[in-house]
């Protein structure tokens, strides 16, 4: 009990610090790319309900993609492609090739992979507003931006919000996958930790009770978030 | 009744033909690509891994199907026993899916693997046991982990599969003088999981596409092959894509047998 605590100690023996900061990475990844997906996932949305006919197939090409290739797979794939594209531009502008921090490519690799669901979950929202309240809308005379802006988005909410708050927990799991590509987030630096010192089972529990809470904080955040967005709406599902 | 065009309603893409102008468009520029694609990139090591391919895709397969069907058989008891067991039970299962939702599937991955293959090792009993030459391959680790996470997740649609089974259905049942277990067997598990066929269809598509992470234990499935030749050729894209286009396909095959059996069913109205 004793050397576990050691073990897990904040400081410099100790591996507590080291696995705070992995998770303090995989955080920040998660909500970047959460970030990333939700402004991927509007644009889709939009361009999926009210774009053209090329866009609208384009859309549906990349979210079906992106919804059957393992996410694994997609994170290799932009890993590299993503490096070497913005190597490539850079050495087109003359400047010479750059390091991309694991940071900013992990947002981006998430980020494209969450636009794709969140492009599904935002469209079925919009979808899901009454017709009516657009048409009162428009009755008042709002300019579609307008409307969009005060009707739809506003009461697209508390449809979209179980989807959303799903993504996000999906978001905060996936990032444990670019442990693959040697991002030193929370799940690497744990095997890091468990094969220095040979205690697998206690840092990977330790690890697990990190993601749990996580995961339970989430959950009683989004409770009250999806608590004030319901309100004034009336109940569905009788009783 | 003339049919009103409405400019906000969504049309599915599926829905109109194939063949429109932007579409036949799309496809030739969509059949450049591919034409570049294989001109350009190099595919000649392609033939050396076929075999191992095959194989590969087949233990992915097998991965796929043993894990589901016997998560599955896990699945049905957890979702009964939290709309019907006694409270300890309904308490310990649903806490068994939020832990294991709640984690990251590479994680319980590597506990399992690293964590409890240290900890049999150290047991002499065990490593006398029959079962040593099993706990010795990675691939009983990786079974159990996405089994255990089909389980769990699984177990949470039929929790809401068996509580949606309409009331008067199952006081049908008792009324004919169904023991409870006949009713379970004829009624409340047919009804449940028909209903819960559509998110079977996308559980399972998910359970697909974690498959490849048994990889990162060492099992040979078609995602490791892909990482021998990306090894061995020096090739980064090539695999790769390669990869992406056989899950894309293994998808697909998988949703539209899915689509089949739900086909199968009759439903009335809807």
């Amino acid at each position: 009990m004793d050397a576990t605590l050691k073990l897990l100690s904040l400081w410099s023996p100790g591996w507590g610090g080291v696995l705070l900061t992995g998770l303090l990475h995989s955080l920040q990844v998660a909500f970047g790319g959460y970030l990333l997906g939700l402004l991927i996932g509007t644009g889709g949305a939009a361009g999926k309900l009210w774009g053209g006919p090329i866009l609208r197939d384009l859309l549906e090409v990349y979210t079906t993609v992106v919804r059957g290739v393992p996410e694994l797979v997609l994170i290799l794939i932009l890993y590299y492609a993503g490096t070497d594209a913005v190597n490539h531009l850079t050495a087109l502008i003359g400047l010479p090739s750059v390091d991309i921090s694991g940071l900013a490519a992990g947002i981006f690799v998430i980020g494209v992979v969450q636009g794709a669901y969140s492009t599904e979950v935002l469209r079925g929202a919009i979808l899901s507003v009454p017709q009516g309240q657009l048409e009162a809308a428009r009755a008042y005379g709002m300019s579609p931006l307008l409307s969009l802006r005060r009707i739809t988005l506003p009461a697209m909410l508390p449809y979209a919000l179980p989807g959303l708050s799903n993504l996000w927990m999906i978001a905060t799991k996936d990032t444990a996958l670019l442990a693959v590509v040697g991002f030193a987030e929370l799940t690497l630096v744990t095997r890091q930790a468990a094969g220095t010192t040979k205690a697998y089972l206690t840092f990977f529990l330790a690890a697990g009770a990190l993601y749990l809470a996580v995961t339970l904080l989430s959950n009683l955040l989004i409770g009250l978030l999806e608590k004030r967005a319901r309100r004034g709406l009336v109940r569905q599902g009788g009783a | 009744m003339s049919e009103a065009q409405n400019p906000a309603t969504y049309v599915a893409p599926k829905a109109r033909s194939l063949f429109e102008p932007h579409r036949l468009f799309l496809m030739a520029v969509a059949a450049v690509l591919v034409f570049c694609v294989a001109w350009f990139m190099r595919w000649d090591w392609l033939p050396r891994y076929q075999e191992r391919l095959i194989y590969g895709i087949g233990e992915t397969l097998l991965m796929l199907f043993s894990t589901a069907i016997v998560g599955f058989l896990f699945a049905v008891p957890l979702g009964l026993v939290q709309v019907t067991g006694p409270k300890p039970l309904a308490w310990a299962a649903s806490g068994f899916c939020t832990l294991i939702r709640g984690t990251p599937l590479l994680l319980q991955l590597w506990l399992l693997y690293y964590g409890l293959g240290s900890l049999f090792a150290q047991y002499p009993e065990i490593r006398s046991s029959f079962l040593w030459p099993y706990l010795r391959q990675a691939w009983p680790y990786g079974f159990a982990a996405l089994m255990i996470s089909f389980a769990a997740y699984e177990g949470e649609v039929m929790r809401g599969a068996f509580a949606g089974v309409p009331r008067g259905e199952l006081e049908a049942a008792r009324a004919y003088g169904m023991g409870p277990f006949t009713l379970f067997r004829r009624i409340w598990l047919p009804r449940a999981i028909h209903r819960a066929l559509p998110t079977l269809t996308g559980e399972t598509v998910l359970q697909l596409k974690s498959t490849p992470l048994v990889a990162t234990v060492t099992v040979v499935d078609v995602y490791a092959i892909i990482s021998r030749v990306r090894q061995e050729t020096f090739l980064t894209y090539e695999p790769l894509l390669l990869l992406a286009l056989i899950y894309l396909c293994l998808t697909g095959i998988l949703v539209f047998a899915f689509r089949q059996l739900e086909n199968r069913i009759p439903t009335r109205g809807a």
